[in-house]
């Protein structure tokens, strides 16, 4: 187990750099960093100015590896667009965002698993038809349609709801239901998937011969089962939520992370874009990471490989 | 981007959904603002954004300031001022005036600001607007001097505009990172709160002085960023907000019409054009041919695109600046009217009878960039469109690589032609026609000091530019400010939002 964890974690600085490097490079490609810093009234004498004064006439690779042996030690510098040291900037930014992402999927697999169980125990009842129409909906449905629907729906008719912001737990009730419904519908499908295949299995058929309660046979005996794959699906579901709730954050004016990653892009803010993607690519590689230690616990089969 | 996730709009949504309550905040004495874009930094030569000249306006006060209606120039923390000689400006300063942090403001605080913000090390963001100060000295405590590096007769307006004073004590510990987040200045609000790029709390100053820009009214001012603007509008539906701006216009129009809101619109110093090519700097390119150029002008029908898309309070414009800009002069002005074979036979004359094909680009107003297109392919200019972020397509400009592009410049809200005429056509980095004549005008027109001398100059510039149709000027932009009824204000067309002259009903 311990070479396992120490391969991983291998894996995970390579994963890092690479991603770090190839970001790095794509950025320069994007635009000139010093243009987009001087803003849209700069003349050219002033983006030079700029040029100069963040050392931008480097060449690339002499950037780079600056950049790199400051992150090793924690520095993550400055953020050019605001001043402010990335690393609080990216802190204060992330706690809105995993806020949101946990409430999100903790919604998504709440909604999602039960559904899914129930659809699979009667395929093709009510229960069955209703879950694939949400799913259907959820998957066609953009979040920010169905974001300003919420709002006109809770915030502006009945008025019980903030309609944007993150000061207070009521202003994040929208955005996890717009962010969760929209990971649902993989969710559900692959829960009842996974529990239609389990339940027509022979070790099925003779628990429930033995007499085994039916509750204890679907979710001691068949969920567990089922729901290997989903723990896999919910980890990168998850990792996305983190990095990638863009649409949400915007239209909820939650100033998360995902936002501040878009909105760097566009800025050239090259500290705060780098060490985004960097912990953005780190949240990858933990969930997946933990999806498979939970993994493993749920199946004993899969410890010994 | 934002915008066009939902063009069909909020309005029509919840046009369906009934008009909601709506009550402002009027009971607490607090107006709540939205802003679009997150601000950089509080510290307004620190960022270069217009929230950030809002809320430098609200803070901090100019030596100078300019009536945005009358455009008159009167004393603010000056009370008169005199030209010394060609490059030396003597201002006698207001006395008894305190910043907001009791710190007593006298000629220290002017030497210290403008000696600071000139020296380039300090990295002020937006370089044009303070390089043109050499230093300042101190001739008593009220009176001070500042130098300048040549002949800069658009110093009063930059003095009236982008450079404010800061407390020298406060500001040299401090610094830029500190002033962003705990601003301190003279102005009639003092800054309450700050969260970096999402929430500012102001709150009047009560010992505000005998100001040029009014006494302060409303108490409390809260702004909130607010990327999305449907958002923005559900906002001010729900009540939880009395004031956006920046609002797009078919949008401004639907809420217009619910009659719920005051919608006022008002034109900004924002000119859209189209720059081509003219000294063949991206290679050999048809827009080096006068009548090529001539073509696009006329090919383009700018009374529909203000009628149809700008809307509001924009202008058809011919200058390469703003009219209200000083030494703007209009009739100097070459016009070209709507006239598409005229165009097509312009061409022919330039040896291109079926038209060609041109890299065309843009970064903002896709909708404008694409309307502008089909004026252009409708006389057989074919266009291969790329739409840019600002900075990419500012790179390529700056290397000479944009054959014709749909452009615009705001001129930071200066009220001089050389605010915008000046940064293109004087053989700069991003400066496509490279006309010694117009260089000449304009070193003339820029660093003249009798008005006299730089209107001619600056028309004879514009003559030129516009006789060979360097550009295709076309329209001026505007924005639509929606309010509840409870607030009454009267936007001005340099688009800063003044917290002073905002009142109750």
């Amino acid at each position: 187990m311990l070479t396992f964890i120490l391969k991983r974690l291998g894996l995970a600085v390579l994963v890092a750099l690479t991603v770090s490097f190839i970001s790095f490079v794509l950025l320069f490609l994007a635009g000139d960093p010093a243009a987009a810093l001087a803003g849209e009234t700069a003349s050219g004498e002033d983006i030079e100015a700029i040029r100069r004064l963040y050392g931008f006439d480097r060449p690339m690779l002499v950037q780079y590896v600056d950049w790199l042996y400051s992150a090793v030690r924690g520095d993550f510098g400055e953020s050019y667009y605001f001043r402010l040291p990335v690393a609080s900037l990216i802190a204060e930014r992330l706690s809105v965002t995993m806020t949101l992402g946990v409430c999100g999927i903790t919604f998504a697999l709440l909604t999602a698993v039960p559904l899914g169980v129930a659809a699979a125990i009667r395929p093709n009842s009510i229960i069955d038809r209703v879950a694939l129409f949400l799913s259907v909906a959820g998957q066609a449905m953009p979040s920010f349609w169905f974001g300003l629907i919420l709002i006109v729906v809770f915030a502006i008719q009945l008025g019980w709801l903030p309609p944007s912001g993150a000061s207070s737990p009521a202003h994040f009730i929208m955005p996890t239901i717009v962010l969760g419904y929209y990971a649902m519908p993989a969710i559900m499908r692959l829960t009842r998937a996974g529990m239609l295949e389990v339940l027509s299995s022979d070790y099925i058929r003779t628990a429930r011969a033995k007499g085994a309660p039916e509750g204890r046979v679907l979710f001691r005996h068949a969920l567990r089962n089922a729901i290997i794959p989903v723990v896999s699906l919910a980890a990168v579901q998850m990792g996305f939520m983190l990095g990638g709730s863009i649409v949400v954050e915007s239209i909820f004016a939650l100033h998360g992370a995902g936002y501040l990653a878009w909105e760097s892009i566009a800025r050239n803010d090259l500290p705060t874009v780098q060490a985004l993607i960097l912990v953005f690519s780190m949240f990858y590689i933990v969930f997946t990471f933990l999806a498979d230690v939970l993994n493993a616990w749920l199946d004993p089969r899969m410890r010994s490989s | 981007m934002k915008r066009s996730w939902l063009t069909s709009g909020l309005a029509s949504v919840a046009l369906i959904a009934a008009a909601g309550a709506s009550w402002a905040e009027k009971a607490n004495d607090t107006l709540r603002v939205a802003f679009t874009k997150e601000l950089e930094n509080v510290d307004s030569y620190f960022n270069s954004s217009r929230e950030g000249v809002v809320l430098q306006r609200a803070v901090w006060d100019g030596l100078i300031y300019r009536d945005p209606v009358t455009n008159e120039y009167k004393g603010n923390l000056a009370t008169s001022w005199e030209w010394i000689d060609d490059t030396t400006l003597e201002l006698k300063l207001r006395e008894g005036v305190t910043f907001h942090n009791g710190e007593p403001f006298n000629a220290d605080d002017v030497v210290f600001t403008v000696n600071f913000v000139a020296k380039e090390e300090s990295g002020v963001k937006t370089q044009r607007n303070v390089n043109w100060m050499k230093s300042a000295e101190k001739v008593d405590d009220y009176t001070v001097r500042i130098l300048l590096k040549e002949k800069f007769p658009a110093a009063i307006e930059f003095l009236s505009g982008p450079v404010s004073m800061y407390p020298n004590e406060y500001y040299a510990e401090a610094g830029p990172s500190k002033m962003g987040l705990e601003p301190v200045g003279t102005g009639p609000y003092k800054v309450v709160s700050v969260t970096p790029g999402q929430h500012f709390v102001l709150e009047k100053n009560e010992n505000y002085h005998d100001s040029p820009k009014g006494q302060p009214t409303i108490t409390n001012i809260d702004i909130r960023t607010i990327p999305d603007v449907n958002t923005q509008m559900a906002e001010l539906f729900s009540g939880s907000l009395d004031l956006i701006w920046q609002v797009p216009a078919d949008q401004a129009e639907k809420l217009d019409e619910m009659g719920q809101f005051t919608v006022e619109n008002e034109s900004t110093m924002r000119v859209g054009y189209l720059s081509m090519d003219a000294a063949g700097r991206s290679g050999d390119t048809p827009f080096s041919d006068l009548k090529v150029r001539q073509a696009v002008n006329h090919a383009i029908n700018r009374k529909e695109l203000v009628d149809a898309l700008l809307k509001g309070e924009s202008q058809v414009v011919w200058t390469p600046c703003f009219p209200s800009q000083f030494g703007c002069i209009e009739e100097a002005a070459t016009t070209y009217e709507y006239d598409p074979e005229k165009a097509k036979a312009l061409l022919a004359e330039a040896g291109y009878p079926d038209g060609f094909t041109t890299e065309f680009y843009a970064y903002r107003n896709r909708e404008y960039a694409e309307a502008i297109m089909s004026y252009l392919n409708a006389v057989g200019i074919e266009a291969d469109f790329k739409f840019l972020q600002y900075s990419a397509l500012r790179d390529l400009n700056m290397k000479g690589e944009v054959p014709l592009a749909f452009l615009t410049w705001g001129s930071y809200s200066i009220n001089d032609a050389s605010a915008m005429v000046s940064q293109f056509f004087k053989h700069g980095s991003l400066d496509d026609a490279r006309d010694d004549q117009v260089l000449a005008d304009l070193n003339v027109a820029d660093s003249s000091t009798d008005p006299e001398v730089r209107i001619e100059n600056y028309a004879k510039a514009i003559d030129r530019i516009t006789s060979q149709a360097y550009w295709a000027p076309m329209f001026s932009y505007n924005t639509n400010y929606v309010f509840t009824k409870e607030v009454s204000y009267s936007p001005t067309p340099d688009e800063v939002l003044r917290f002073t002259t905002m009142t109750w009903n």
